[in-house]
């Protein structure tokens, strides 16, 4: 390797700013996974019958399944036994005023910069935090009630609106789907609950910040999402993680329903630990996300911006059931040092006159693994559809990888579908130019990686296109040495 | 005294392409630096703005009195040393005019400016823009993407134009173009002389120095500066050719 690539491999110190701890006390079970543990969930969150039911279907389905190892990813084994499955923090009382929080855990969400209470909430984001595995404040929540929308905890809406959660939980997900997917319906901890009644939008982006924080606890987030005819939500999710030496799996299920007419935005920037430098720890994403756009003209547009994990392993889906419904994908996944993202989309058609766009931008760097999978399936019935991929991979350095699948399954002769690929590199002279001009080096690659990214930025919510910009700036210092 | 180049070695890839050279340059003033291939003469260029590939053997460069090969290439930008690219890159996704206005930027916080904000930027365009007679197409455009081999050049000029540099190094800018991307380059150049500007034109033909005139002519041969003139000097050259300028030819 010639030295000025050797200058492009070297890699920065660069502290993962999130990693600190929070010491707050903590009520943990003890590890290990059995049908007296997932009882044992259902019994503290005081669920009904009907869910701890639901929960043990998916457990005994989930025994017999085998964990799938077809991704275009390594990684160590899983200890199922040896993860805790419910961490919560010991309040007991339930929540009327932020004042009650712990002290410890607010003092977490200001750390993170988690406009918790009220006064702060200038940017009319209503954000439901959730710490560990349970929600632990909502706010806005009298605003929007005053709508009718319905913005909590899942665990809330289980115990205020269990028609609403047992109508739609699983319908678009069901346990049966993967390996990971039973998992999550066994062990699910908290995550959110959105519903949006007919003809409303609603008047703010609502938000969910999540943190892993004990130790060995993996992350079972469950959310729903269900906008009824007419109405829109667009839903940000963030997360960040502390530093690790285990490493700790994710395995959340997102749905989403849109009903005739109705539009959901569920945007992303992903910021897990990563692993260190030399690929210890790290998190493991492993997240099955849905949508269904069930009604006429309904539309879900899913946006994300992937920088942290060490495994990722996702495809935000869409079922375009509805007639002249549509499915978006925006994505930017980022692979650094030891990272390994096996991502993309499915969109799946099969009313009439539906259209999907997928735009996929993977950036690799260091001894990254990038690969795209997307799919895109026109069942028999779906006349007339469209659809328009664009999957473009950008490498720095030159020992990292990008890899492309794409899946084209078309039963339809009045299908319209397009795919377009690109791989380029940022070479030595494009950063030498910039410097050539006065602009720094880290300035410069942000700006070229920003220009690659702009298509998908600019379908990201705003105060999310400031934070992802920053985010890849940071996960990607030091890949150009 | 702007530049003073002391018996500067340069090697590229384990090869001694610059063998010693010196030189100095006022302010105000031209250089050309002319020779055959292979004598050097890019690499002269590419090593004053720090170019990665060139490896400083030997030497000193005191720009302003300031050590240059001691600050990183961007810093030299920073401080006033511009470089017009003899091939110069694509940048897709990057838009032109955002690109101008970050490098423009950033020179102006090295000198403790205020940067400048959207509207001022191209006011400050438009104005460069006339000055070259160039199309304002140009800010709409990802840096070089697409453009022909004429655009790029006059882009490099107008980037120029933009940042006004106190050092501009111009590679081989003639290469390339015809007669009339030839005009308009130079005319570009020619509006940007100042007392407080110098220029290193490093070129293959005499036939740019008609339309750049130079205070200076130094011939590169094997990678020292053989012999050194006024401007006909490149009128000579051009009449009997870079054969008789050897170092041991130009000794008799």
């Amino acid at each position: 390797m010639s030295t000025a690539t050797k200058q492009i491999e070297e890699l920065a110190n660069t502290e993962y700013k999130y990693g600190f701890v929070t010491d707050t006390e903590q009520d943990i079970i003890p590890v290990g996974l059995n049908e007296d543990v997932v009882r044992l969930i259902s019994s503290k969150k005081g669920e009904p019958e009907w869910l701890l039911d639901w929960r043990l279907k998916a457990f005994r389905a989930w025994l017999k399944m085998e964990e799938p190892h077809w991704q275009n990813v390594t990684f160590a084994p899983i200890d199922y036994q040896g993860v805790s499955y419910y961490a919560a923090p010991s309040e007991k009382k339930k929540l009327n005023s932020l004042d009650e929080v712990d002290p410890e855990i607010r003092a977490t969400f200001d750390k993170l910069g988690i406009p918790i209470e009220e006064q702060k909430l200038l940017s009319n984001v209503a954000v439901d935090a959730v710490f560990d595995s349970v929600s632990v404040a909502t706010t806005f929540r009298s605003k929007l009630a005053e709508l009718g929308i319905i913005f909590c905890s899942f665990s809330e809406a289980v115990k205020d609106h269990p028609e609403l959660v047992k109508q739609y939980v699983g319908s678009v997900v069901p346990h049966t789907d993967n390996y990971f997917a039973a998992l999550n319906s066994a062990v699910f901890s908290d995550g959110s609950f959105v519903y949006i009644p007919k003809g409303v939008r609603c008047p703010m982006e609502l938000s969910t910040y999540f943190r892993i924080n004990a130790k060995n606890t993996g992350q079972f987030e469950r959310t729903l999402i269900i906008a009824d005819e007419g109405a829109t939500v667009s839903y940000l999710e963030g997360c960040t993680a502390p530093m690790r030496d285990e490493n700790q799996l994710h395995a959340a299920v997102v749905e989403l329903v849109a009903h005739t007419d109705a539009t959901i935005k569920y945007s992303t920037v992903q910021n897990w630990y990563p692993g260190d430098k030399n690929g210890k720890g790290g998190i493991y994403n492993f997240v099955t996300k849905r949508g269904i756009c069930k009604g006429d003209r309904s539309k879900i547009t899913w946006t994300q911006v992937e920088t942290g994990s060490a495994v990722t392993w996702k495809y935000p889906s869409c079922i375009l059931q509805g007639n002249d419904s549509v499915g978006e994908f925006y994505s930017v996944a980022v692979t650094n040092n030891f990272q390994q993202a096996d991502t993309g989309t499915k969109m799946i058609h099969l009313g009439k006159n539906t259209r999907s766009t997928i735009v996929s931008k993977g950036i690799s760097a260091g001894r990254g693994q990038n690969t795209y999978r997307g799919a895109v399936k026109i069942g028999k019935n779906a006349s007339n559809a469209r659809n328009y991929s664009q999957c473009d991979s950008l490498l720095i350095g030159d020992r990292c990888g990008a890899h492309t699948f794409p899946y084209l399954e078309i039963k339809n002769t009045t299908a319209k579908v397009e795919h377009e690929a690109s791989t380029s590199k940022i070479g030595e002279d494009q950063i030498f130019y910039c410097e050539s001009r006065g602009i720094a080096k880290e300035d410069a690659i942000n700006m070229i990686v920003n220009g690659f990214c702009k298509e998908v930025f600019r379908e990201l919510p705003m105060e999310f296109a400031v934070e992802a910009q920053k985010l890849l700036g940071i996960s990607l210092e030091g890949s150009v040495g | 005294m702007l530049l003073e180049v002391k018996n500067l070695k340069v090697r590229v890839e384990d090869k001694e392409i610059l063998k010693g050279i010196n030189l100095t340059v006022k302010s105000g003033e031209v250089h050309a630096i002319m020779g055959p291939n292979g004598s050097g003469k890019s690499t002269f260029a590419r090593a004053l703005s720090g170019h990665p590939g060139y490896e400083i053997t030997d030497g000193q460069v005191l720009y302003n009195g300031q050590d240059l090969l001691d600050m990183d290439p961007d810093e030299r930008a920073r401080e006033g040393v511009f470089m017009a690219f003899q091939y110069p890159v694509e940048i897709p996704g990057v838009n032109n005019a955002y690109f101008l206005k970050a490098a423009l930027n950033a020179k102006r916080k090295q000198q403790g400016l205020d940067e400048l904000d959207a509207m001022d930027f191209m006011k400050l365009v438009k104005e460069k823009l006339k000055l070259l007679h160039v199309d304002d197409s140009l800010l709409q455009r990802s840096v070089n993407e697409g453009f022909s081999g004429g655009e790029k050049k006059r882009n490099e000029i107008f980037h120029m134009a933009v940042l006004e540099p106190t050092l501009a190094l111009l590679d081989e800018t003639d290469s390339g173009l015809d007669i009339d991307a030839l005009r308009v380059v130079s005319e570009g150049v020619n509006a940007m002389r100042s007392p407080e500007r110098a220029f290193i034109v490093v070129t293959h033909y005499q036939r740019l120095l008609n339309y750049i005139v130079p205070d200076h002519v130094h011939v590169l041969s094997d990678g020292k500066i053989v012999r050194s003139g006024g401007r006909e000097l490149a009128l000579e050259l051009e009449e009997k050719g870079y054969a008789g300028q050897t170092a041991a030819g130009a000794r008799k």
